[in-house]
């Protein structure tokens, strides 16, 4: 490969093979290799200023070689012709300390990619988005927030970032294969004054495989003043039990933790309260998840998993039973059954369960149906690390609104939510129309019958 | 160019930049005009060895190589990075930063010499240069002790990582600073089930230090193996956690979180240099109870968050942030010291070549105080004991932050009652620190494997703190009163 941060497909795509054979001569019973190609371009401005330009392309490989059923996992960036025979053998002599382990072994021959469907995952004129674009963008957002509403008093600024990058793999197993996408995403941040020297900061963005799918700046703008602004005067609430609604922001965070405890790597481990549930009702009778790494353009498509396996669609649940558990090669060989092609994979570390499009199901309710309660939480952001996958307690801080007869009341603070993760996915009543797609874990609006408030 | 804390170093691809490089490239950054430029170069070479189900599991090895190059233009910064250290790369990357600056005349290259650095953890041989067999020994030794400890212990797996970071930083105004930061870490977590029912606990440490760390008492592998285990057996016991305002007892050590969210991140010099932190504007006001002297000091010997220069090139050191109550310092780096007027405190660091500095933390800590901390817990007629901590997250622009309790305890009557099940703490940074009441003679420094994380960049932290009694704080629990 001549230079990094093209996103190359092709030349990913040749040098993945030509390690490939380099390991496999230098003794591997099997090896894959992923390399990856990408540039990013971030523009800041913050008050009208540029803050921060960064741009640069960067590349890397990530080998897996197994000899003797003993695996090794390692990575560079040093592409010099040498090196990469060296690498190859250095990381052959590393399997001589891991010890044999008869689940470890490369994907059947016959379950690999054969054909790569079109995703539509790339657009050339995320290219075309430089510097001095960037800062108009960036400076027209985070004007328009500012002009938004007098209160909007400072700025942590607005950011651009766009990317490109291009993934070659190549596996013993009888792969070789190459895609490339393009992201962008633009971001706004006011911040306000508020009583007692605190200040209320929000956001709002835009993101897209897509430049014709971003917002226009200025919505993106208006739309963060208009949240940050609605956050002055928050305040605690009394200790209570009440129904929690989870806006789409709010509820991805929850649906990202519970794709951490339908991972098959976690079901092995036991180290999930699902473990033993699959079968069974892990949730409303509301609730559908899907899995699908096959929607165009969406940001978590991918047309073949991290070992090389043709993707598909994963029903996870299905009107609240869990119809499967998500596994790469590995963790359906300790289960016994077969991959769900689920396997993700970076440069520096082997393959491990990924989501790709994780999405829970819209409902057919509006957002102020699902909001109409008499009195409640609704939950815009989440806080802190309060999870427990292997027992499901959840408690976390929230930031919201406090729902009065299905309208929102007053901006509430400083309180946390508490549940058992299986009461509260059991617990959902009413699932919104209202589909958030920007990141690869989508959402609606959704509300949980019942959570335990801790404030005052 | 070498200095004495690395002498015993082997030659690196780092070995190949000398003066004359870095003043072609800082020319070539510095070419449209800006202020300031700077160099850094990275070299990380690392290791990790994955042992569960009584094997070996895999085992990674790494090595990362590169050059950021940072130009300021005011308080705007370029930043350019590239991984191939040829000059014609570096070059372009010295270019693509130098774009943010437009104008002002070009650099008058000044005398580069190396400055000489503390040494706050020599390492008489590191980790990386033991055979793999010495470390693979360490694990099998750690998930021995978690089966060992109890029947119920069904799974364990225990994970040991190292690496070496050489670092060599060279700026514009002549500083040259070559460090080398090693780093190696130890975790074990095990699971335990008994009556249909699973627990979790976990244990590790991470230091700046070699092998030769295991072999004290605290940090072996069988004191990590029995901890892990003591945990999840512990919490078959746990109860569901109240909910609402109560007094809280922090044990010593790991309780340090709370300071690194409630003031820690919110006395960062950037946020108050944007006015964006709860913080801002209240230098010499009174902030916490007079009980609290909280310090950021990256001279503890070997601890994870110690560094001997931050990774803008200025020497790291222990500064005062909060005095007896009263804010005093904040954390500082290049840009908001020039803001502030004030001497860069040696916080400008990064996660990793591909990064541009920011003001972090290193060791955060709060000093110990009088009390014995028996009477504090005995002082609590109904509370919490809060022991292990998941970790923690703050806002910076209202200074509410969540702390995550792994391992917590009731308190009644001034005695420790049953363990409760996991729950998060949530307060307000300022009114917590004046609510501190009680604080013990007993300061601990947490060994745990900290990382803190700050606009996409994780760096190693530590934090450490004596027992301490908060009068009132929100408790996240089920149980309503």
């Amino acid at each position: 490969m001549k230079s990094e941060g093209r996103a190359d497909a092709k030349s990913c795509q040749d040098l993945a093979e030509h390690m490939l054979s380099l390991a496999l001569g230098a003794g591997a019973d099997g090896a894959e290799v992923l390399v990856r190609d990408g540039a990013e371009l971030r523009v800041k401005v913050r008050l009208g200023e540029p803050e921060l330009v960064e741009e640069a392309g960067h590349r890397g490989l990530g080998l897996r070689v197994l000899k003797d059923e003993r695996v090794a996992v390692t990575y560079t960036s040093d592409f010099d012709a040498r090196a990469m025979r060296a690498f190859a053998e250095a990381s052959l002599d590393l399997c001589r300390l891991a010890e044999p382990d008869p689940f470890a072994a490369l994907p059947n021959r016959e379950d690999m990619a054969r054909t790569f469907p079109e995703l539509d995952l790339w657009d050339e004129s995320v290219l075309s988005i430089d510097v001095a674009f960037a800062l108009g963008w960036t400076k027209a957002g985070e004007a328009a927030a500012r002009a938004h509403d007098r209160r909007v008093t400072n700025s942590d600024g607005a950011s651009l970032s766009r990317a490109v990058g291009a993934s070659g793999f190549a596996s013993s197993a009888g792969f070789s294969g190459s895609y490339r996408g393009s992201h962008v995403s633009f971001v706004v941040e006011p911040v306000c004054d508020d009583a007692e020297g605190k200040k209320r900061n929000g956001y709002h963005y835009t993101a897209g495989r897509f430049v014709s799918s971003l917002l226009a700046a200025e919505a993106v703008g208006v739309e963060a003043a208009r949240r940050t602004v609605a956050k002055l005067g928050a305040r605690k609430v009394a200790t209570c039990q009440v129904p929690a609604v989870f806006s789409p922001e709010a509820g991805r965070s929850l649906l990202a933790q519970f794709a951490g405890v339908i991972s098959g790597g976690a079901v092995w481990r036991k180290s999930t309260y699902l473990a033993e549930r699959e079968g069974s009702r892990v949730a409303s009778p509301l609730v559908t998840i899907v899995d699908d790494p096959l929607l165009p353009r969406a940001p978590g498509s991918r047309p073949f998993d991290g070992e090389g396996l043709a993707v598909r669609p994963n029903v996870v649940v299905s009107e609240g039973v869990l119809r499967t558990f998500l596994c790469d090669v590995y963790a359906a060989r300790k289960l016994g059954r077969t991959s769900t092609a689920s396997a993700g994979r970076r440069v520096g570390g082997g393959p491990h369960v990924t989501t790709s499009n994780f999405i829970l199901r819209p409902g057919k309710s509006s957002v102020a149906q699902v909001r109409d309660v008499p009195r409640g939480l609704y939950v815009t952001d989440l806080m802190g690390f309060g999870f427990n996958p292997v027992t499901g307690d959840f408690s976390q801080g929230v930031v919201g609104f406090w729902i009065e007869n299905g309208e929102r009341a007053f901006p509430v603070s400083e309180v946390t939510i508490s549940a058992n993760f299986d009461d509260l996915w059991q617990g959902i009543d009413a699932i919104a129309d209202d589909l958030d797609t920007r990141a690869s874990v989508q959402c609606p609006t959704f509300r949980v019958a019942r959570v335990t408030v801790a404030g005052l | 160019m070498q200095t004495d804390s690395i002498s015993e170093f082997s030659p690196t691809p780092l070995d190949a930049i000398d003066a004359r490089v870095a003043e072609r490239l800082l020319s070539a950054a510095l070419a449209s005009g800006g202020g300031h430029a700077d160099l850094f170069f990275e070299y990380h070479s690392g290791c990790d060895v994955a042992f569960e189900e009584g094997r070996v599991r895999t085992v990674g090895r790494g090595i990362v190589l590169g050059l950021g190059v940072r130009v300021l233009a005011g308080d705007a910064t370029g930043y350019a990075y590239t991984e191939e250290l040829s000059e014609a790369r570096m070059l372009e990357a010295a270019h693509t930063a130098g774009q943010i600056a437009s104008s002002g005349g070009a650099w008058a290259p000044v005398a580069i010499a190396a400055r000489t650095l503390p040494s706050f953890y020599p390492v008489p041989e590191l980790s990386l240069s033991r055979p793999g067999e010495d470390k693979v020994a360490l694990l099998r030794r750690a998930d021995a002790a978690a089966r060992a400890y109890d029947p119920h212990v069904v799974r364990v797996e225990a994970g040991f990582v190292e690496g070496v970071a050489e670092v060599l930083v060279v700026s514009s105004d002549g500083v040259m600073a070559r460090d080398r930061q090693p780093m190696v870490r130890l975790a074990v977590s095990a699971v335990a089930e008994a009556g249909g029912k699973r627990q979790s606990g976990r244990s590790g440490t991470a230091k700046r230090r070699g092998l030769d760390l295991f072999a004290e008492a605290g940090a072996t592998p069988e004191h990590h193996g029995r901890e892990a285990a003591r945990m999840a057996i512990a919490m078959f016991d746990a109860v569901d956690a109240p909910a609402g305002p109560m007094e809280v007892v922090l044990a010593p050590g790991e309780s340090g979180i709370l300071l690194h969210e409630a003031v820690g991140h919110g006395l960062e010099a950037d946020f108050n240099r944007k006015q964006t932190s709860n913080y801002s504007g209240q230098m010499g006001q009174k902030v916490a109870s007079e009980l609290c002297t909280v310090v950021d000091d990256a001279t503890l010997m070997h601890a994870r968050g110690s560094i001997n220069v931050d990774d803008e090139g200025c020497v790291a050191g222990r500064n005062l942030l909060i005095d007896k109550g009263v804010l005093v310092g904040y954390i500082q780096d290049r840009i908001s010291a020039r803001h502030f007027g004030v001497r860069p405190t040696g916080n400008g660091r990064r996660e990793s070549f591909r990064h541009h500095p920011l003001p972090r933390m290193t060791n955060t800590l709060l000093c110990a105080g009088q009390d014995a901390p028996e009477d504090i817990i005995a002082s609590v007629s109904r509370g919490v004991y809060a022991k292990r901590f998941a970790g923690g997250q703050v806002n910076i622009s209202n200074g509410d932050f969540v702390f995550a309790l792994t391992e917590s305890y009731l308190i009644e009557d001034g005695k420790l009652g049953a363990p409760l099940r996991g729950v998060n703490l949530i307060g307000n940074g300022p009114e917590v620190l004046r609510r501190v009441t009680m604080v013990g003679h007993d300061f601990d420094l947490s060994d745990g494997t900290w990382t803190c994380g700050k606009s996409g960049q994780s760096v190693p932290v530590g934090i450490g703190t004596p027992t301490v009694k908060i009068a009132q704080i929100t408790v996240g629990g089920t149980r309503t009163p």
